[in-house]
């Protein structure tokens, strides 16, 4: 049937070349409304909330005034204020912002480990997979999550940078394990063969000719890696052990929350900054869901 | 068969050694020792030197592992000096709890993700299908802690259907109906954010398997034999795709456990999750230690029986 359908496809149009990757992507896309409302919805948020925070004082911001003490949303603060009367809607703007750099670099640092390593394992197999993968077996069988809130309660100098690779550490197993399984049959496949007997040395055919053949999942992948990183940056945060107090993070409002009275009285405090976590996290996910469905032949819309 | 279930349980061993290492290292790199708690400015330097001596605090490293080992294995994991009891004890107390919790969880996930996954596979393409593959899309991006202060606000706060924290009404008698009620009632809305947080996995598992059999012949022969429509769905398709998601158990209880850090916190649960946020900003070790360790044995286990009932219900997966 899947055969019978491209000769078809190959008699009407002779001369055109099988669409690439992105355009299959940018089909699928504009097929998909909600797809692309997300993705033009991150674009515009990303956008915005990076040129804002430029545009706001962050000294100012965190200036302590009682006057306006938990005030309501009105016309000073659209958000009102929180227990030491800073403005919410300035502080959720820099919380967005240090968010998703977090989020980006974690997913940027695990993604070129995870990508590397699965690929590497993947290609040569024998001993080096042996051994990468008892490590992986073992890094997915530790509650992860534990370790790394110790980790950060032990760490002595504790800023942004160890926060970010305190998460690394743990974090790139899951990508190298899904790339590994992929690299492994790719390898498989004749035209790594091919380029194999033409002497072409292991480093151009790993990194030029199989990993383009995989694009498609390293995007989904890295995608669906960031929307998780955004949920554990955020949680890590809310629970107290996430960035360290001096830069605020939507975790860290959400966690104004824990005052029972603050939850119950002043929603203005927490509730925004969840909604925008949860707006992000279905965003980020839809779009990597899209991608995936491109990714898949069988599973396309466009 | 047997075969499998052992090689897997010997596999156990090295990972939990490795772990056990981890988290001893982790250990010794955390400020302080076991008498911390005991010091008083009233304390004697040299009598908690002797007592550091005695415990074999400058013993070489590898000694002490075997000693701490050894304790372990004997149910003595030290004492937690915020809370002042044997860590066993209160561990004990906590266990019980987050095991009431996940129970709740896991029986309240089946129930809600089983019809969903048969009614969304059964009525592949429709408008209900659609509905419910977007619901477990939505559930599966929401972040635990969101969905549990958010419903904690609304149906706790706002419409007062539910306790806002606590195990147990304080006014509870221990042994009366009332008091395993109130027990119940507290449980009710974390596990209600467990089991919906919880669903995507087995929906989309039972989806693929019901539309993956529709076409399978066993299925053709039961329609040829003139078998209702509702009966190939319920005695021949679902009891074929229902062993498979028991395997979900597995990862089940992995996620409840890393889930419970959250979920106890925002409800104020006592359970094992609660404390080890407590005593991480209480920097109470010999906790912390315990309760890593006693995770990281329970997510083995976990994998453990996932492979176990894959290996009963796929023959091809077993090791001859």
């Amino acid at each position: 049937m899947a055969e019978k359908q491209t000769v078809d496809v190959e008699k009407k149009t002779p001369a055109a070349s099988p669409p690439t990757g992105i355009q299959v992507i940018a089909r699928e896309f504009a097929k998909d409304k909600l797809a692309m409302t997300s993705l033009l919805f991150l674009i515009v948020l990303i956008t915005v909330i990076y040129v804002w925070s430029f545009l706001i004082d962050q000294e100012q911001l965190m200036r302590i005034s009682l006057r306006d003490q938990m005030a309501a949303p009105g016309e000073k603060y659209w958000l009102g204020a929180d227990k030491g009367g800073r403005d919410i809607l300035g502080q959720l703007i820099i919380g967005a912002r240090n968010s998703i750099t977090i989020a980006i670099s974690v997913t940027l640092i695990t993604g070129i480990i995870g990508i590397a390593i699965g690929l590497i394992t993947g290609y040569f197999g024998g001993w080096i997979d042996n051994i990468f993968m008892r490590i992986i077996d073992f890094f997915i069988t530790i509650p992860s999550l534990m370790i790394i809130i110790v980790f950060i309660s032990i760490v002595p100098k504790y800023t942004v940078v160890t926060f970010v690779l305190i998460m690394s550490v743990f974090l790139w197993v899951g990508t190298a394990r899904l790339v590994r399984s992929k690299a492994l049959s790719e390898s498989r496949r004749d035209y790594i063969n091919a380029s194999k007997t033409m002497g072409t040395s292991d480093g151009v055919i790993i990194f030029k000719e199989m990993m383009p053949n995989l694009s498609s999942i390293l995007i989904v992948e890295m995608t669906l890696n960031f929307a998780g990183n955004v949920g554990l940056e955020t949680g890590l945060s809310y629970l107290g052990f996430g960035l360290p107090p001096s830069t605020p993070s939507l975790g860290t409002l959400v966690a104004y929350a824990n005052d029972p009275f603050i939850l119950e009285n002043a929603w203005w405090n927490w509730l925004p900054a969840s909604l925008l976590i949860l707006l992000l996290m279905l965003a980020i996910n839809y779009v990597g869901q899209a991608i995936r469905r491109s990714a898949d032949a069988r599973q396309r819309l466009g | 068969m047997w075969k499998t279930v052992v090689r897997r349980f010997l596999v156990m061993i090295p990972q939990l050694f490795v772990l056990s290492l981890l988290i001893f290292i982790m250990a010794k790199f955390m400020p302080g020792d076991p008498f911390t708690g005991l010091i008083t400015p009233e304390t004697d330097p040299a009598r908690i030197e002797e007592l550091r001596q005695k415990a074999g605090f400058y013993d070489p490293w590898y000694i002490q592992y075997i000693n701490w080992m050894g304790n372990a294995f004997q149910g003595d994991f030290g004492r937690s000096y915020t809370f002042n009891q044997p860590v066993a004890n209160l561990i004990g107390t906590r266990a019980l709890n987050t095991f009431w919790l996940s129970l709740l969880s896991v029986v309240l996930l089946y129930l809600l993700a089983i019809p969903l996954g048969v009614l969304a596979g059964r009525y592949q393409d429709t408008l209900l299908d659609k509905s419910i593959v977007f619901y477990s899309f939505i559930v599966y991006a929401i972040p635990t802690f969101v969905l549990g202060l958010i419903s904690l606000f609304f149906f706790g706060y706002e419409l007062g259907w539910f306790p806002t924290s606590g195990t147990v009404d304080i006014n509870a008698e221990a042994g009366t109906f009332g008091y395993v009620w109130s027990k119940f009632y507290h449980l009710l809305l974390p596990a209600m954010v467990f089991a919906v947080l919880g669903t995507t996995g087995v929906i989309q598992y039972l989806r693929t398997e019901i539309i993956d059999s529709k076409t399978m012949d066993y299925v053709r022969t039961a329609r040829a034999k003139g078998i209702p429509n509702n009966k190939v769905y319920s005695r021949h398709i679902f009891r074929n795709s229902l062993l498979p998601i028991a395997a979900f158990l597995g990862f089940t209880i992995t996620n409840l456990l890393g889930g419970s850090i959250f979920i106890e916190t925002i409800f104020g649960y006592q359970g094992m999750g609660q404390l080890f946020v407590q005593a991480i900003n209480g920097r109470d070790y010999s906790v912390i230690t315990t309760l890593v360790m006693l995770f990281g044995f329970l997510t083995l286990l976990g994998s453990l029986l996932s492979d176990i009932i894959m290996s009963i219900v796929d023959p091809r997966i077993r090791i001859d």
